[in-house]
């Protein structure tokens, strides 16, 4: 794999450096630079260090990998492709994201999965594998978000304000929510064997990129919420 | 040019901070570097950095640092301060000519020590002469504008982006135990000298990244008690919110940033414990004109500490990280690995939630 010093490189010199490349490729020293591989397709990007704001952001099918944190709206409307991130992801993770996937092994920030939305045979997935900060899939209009609460059992899951305007889509809690107050919007059930069936392949996939057994991790209380009609939000604002 | 309070343009910007717990004292150096993986945060309308520690050899006296647009303005200024200050030195504050920053007023330092005659004739302590002081030049003295009030602290800001406006002021000479620092993308004001963050008043320092909504609410309550904002931006209302709270009410740190950032009233229901759910119930009927909507992230500097807090709605983006006797706080994890690439710990405080750092215990400051 080719190899590119991203130290004293800005986020223009950083993209046409990793667009120079072949298929492959491993950014090392990244430190803040934005719009990483924005719009690309047909790579693997590996990057070591922090990338900056909206890494992957119209990510057109490019696979990206992160080996430690993110920083804030990582996928920002991406299209299709994967983001992998080894450690945690910042704010507003998969902004209206359209389609592919992104992993992240630790905490996700306030508001992942924001406007996230899917149309026909382009469903996104976001998987967290710790917790997810407060408004998590704020005004969500598609998509599934599964968030695995796997580092402190005892926590909980999501902060405040979960599924604020959702009007789709889907959410998995690895959690029973107790103490998790959800809008009036919104129907929250335990997951039964076809809702488990459903998102065994993506907790399969988590498993294989961070090493977890996937049988213990699927052996627990999953909540799965969606909103409780096709127009939750009628007569709210007006007669719509 | 347009000034700060003639126009208000429909504001992004960048922050970090770093404290060592144990006193020591670090050059400005690191912290000036740490705003260049920011750089798009800013637009090269304002920087500015906030030094604590950076004047020992003065610590007994009020540093302020002046912005003159003439040199009669100065003169008339002085004479001002003379009547309720000695002033033990005045100084141009050491600059240095680069092409990216331009148009500069007078720069200029002054160490004062209130005179104890005019304490006992208008009856007030120390701290509130400095302030009214400030106040009054900022509010009516046309042309001199103080933007550094405090003992053993100082702030340095200039319009410009931030790592340029670090080597201006040369702040690889200064040494302070903390610094905070600000890049500036001012979408309300136009862009002024005096308009850069940090605010500051008296000791307590205040760097902001967002755009409050709770402006006119809070300068019309805050203007009750003495204050005058005369910039039209938040920050000046939100250092002067820190100011009233903490010093003039004497409020806690954590009861101030309840105030401010009240918890929603549905959070405040779900609060299981009775005692903290009266304390936050009674902080947000007390000061509910002082609660501060909408987006922000701020660093408040004050002597011995730190304090960092997002709005409850967590709008903006903070990231706090530690290295042995440091606390770093950025408004990107990139500005903290840039001050200290293996710092661990990194977490994103949660909307509300106060960052309190103080040095140790005994240790003086």
């Amino acid at each position: 794999m080719e190899r590119i010093h991203a130290d004293g490189l800005d986020h223009k010199a950083l993209n046409d450096a990793i667009k120079a490349t072949g298929d492959d490729c491993i950014v090392e020293g990244c430190c803040g630079q934005r719009f990483i591989a924005a719009g690309m397709a047909g790579k693997r990007i590996v990057i070591e260090g922090v990338p900056g704001n909206a890494l992957g952001s119209y990510l057109n099918g490019a696979s990206i990998t992160v080996m430690g944190n993110a920083q804030d709206a990582v996928g920002d409307t991406m299209n299709d492709g994967s983001i992998v991130v080894h450690g945690t992801i910042g704010d507003a993770a998969g902004y209206a994201m359209r389609g592919g996937s992104i992993f992240v092994k630790g905490d996700a920030g306030y508001r992942a999965g924001i406007h996230m939305k899917a149309y026909r045979d382009k469903v996104p997935v976001m998987v967290i594998g710790g917790r997810a900060g407060s408004f998590l899939g704020e005004y969500q209009a598609g998509g599934v978000i599964v968030v695995l609460n796997l580092g402190d059992p005892e926590g909980k899951a999501v902060g405040f304000f979960p599924c604020t305007g959702m009007h789709g889509g889907k959410m998995i809690l690895r959690s029973s929510c107790e103490g998790i107050s959800f809008p009036p919007q919104v129907t929250t059930r335990i997951a039964d064997g076809q809702d488990l069936a459903e998102i065994q392949p993506v907790i399969k996939e988590f498993c294989t990129l961070f090493g977890y057994d996937a049988k213990e991790v699927l052996a627990a209380t999953f909540t799965v919420v969606t909103p409780d009609s096709s127009n939750p939000y009628r007569q709210m604002y007006v007669a719509n | 040019m347009e000034r700060e309070g003639t126009v208000r343009i429909p504001s992004g910007c960048a922050i970090a901070a770093v404290i060592s717990r144990t006193g020591r004292r670090m050059s400005g150096e690191s912290i000036v570097r740490s705003m260049v993986p920011m750089h798009e945060r800013s637009n090269g309308l304002g920087g500015g950095f906030a030094g604590y520690g950076i004047y020992p050899e003065y610590r007994d006296l009020y540093a302020l640092h002046m912005f003159f647009e003439d040199r009669t303005t100065r003169k008339n200024c002085e004479a001002y301060l003379k009547e309720h200050f000695e002033i033990a030195q005045s100084e141009y504050i050491k600059t240095r000519k680069i092409p990216s920053i331009t148009d500069e007023p007078i720069i200029w330092r002054y160490f004062v020590a209130p005179l104890p005659s005019s304490l006992a004739k208008l009856q007030l302590d120390e701290r509130e002469l400095v302030a009214r002081t400030v106040m009054a030049i900022n509010g009516k003295m046309h042309g001199a504008y103080v933007f550094s009030s405090g003992k053993n602290m100082g702030t340095f800001k200039a319009v410009g982006y931030p790592e340029d406006v670090g080597v201006f002021y040369r702040l690889e000479e200064y040494e302070g135990y903390s610094w905070t620092a600000h890049g500036r993308y001012p979408t309300n004001t136009p862009g002024w000298w005096g308009g850069a963050h940090p605010f500051t008043l008296l000791d307590f320092s205040v760097v902001h990244n967002g755009e409050i909504s709770s402006y006119d609410a809070n300068r019309r309550f805050i203007e009750m008690f003495g204050y005058k904002c005369t910039l039209q931006t938040d920050t000046e209302v939100i250092t002067y919110i820190m100011d009233y709270l903490l010093r003039v009410q004497g409020l806690s740190l954590e009861e101030a940033a309840r105030v401010v950032a009240a918890p929603f009233w549905s959070t405040i229901a779900q609060e299981p414990d009775e005692r903290r759910r009266d304390e936050l119930t009674y902080l947000r009927t007390m000061f509910p004109s002082l609660l501060v909507t909408g987006p922000f992230s701020i660093v408040l500097g004050f002597s011995g500490g730190l304090m960092a807090l997002n709005d409850r709605l967590k709008l903006r983006s903070m990231v706090v990280g530690e290295k042995d006797d440091l606390v770093l706080i950025a408004s990107e994890e990139a500005a903290i690995r840039t001050m200290e690439p293996d710092a661990g710990n990194i977490w994103a405080p949660a909307g509300g939630e106060p960052v309190i750092v103080r040095v140790n215990e005994g240790v003086e400051v």
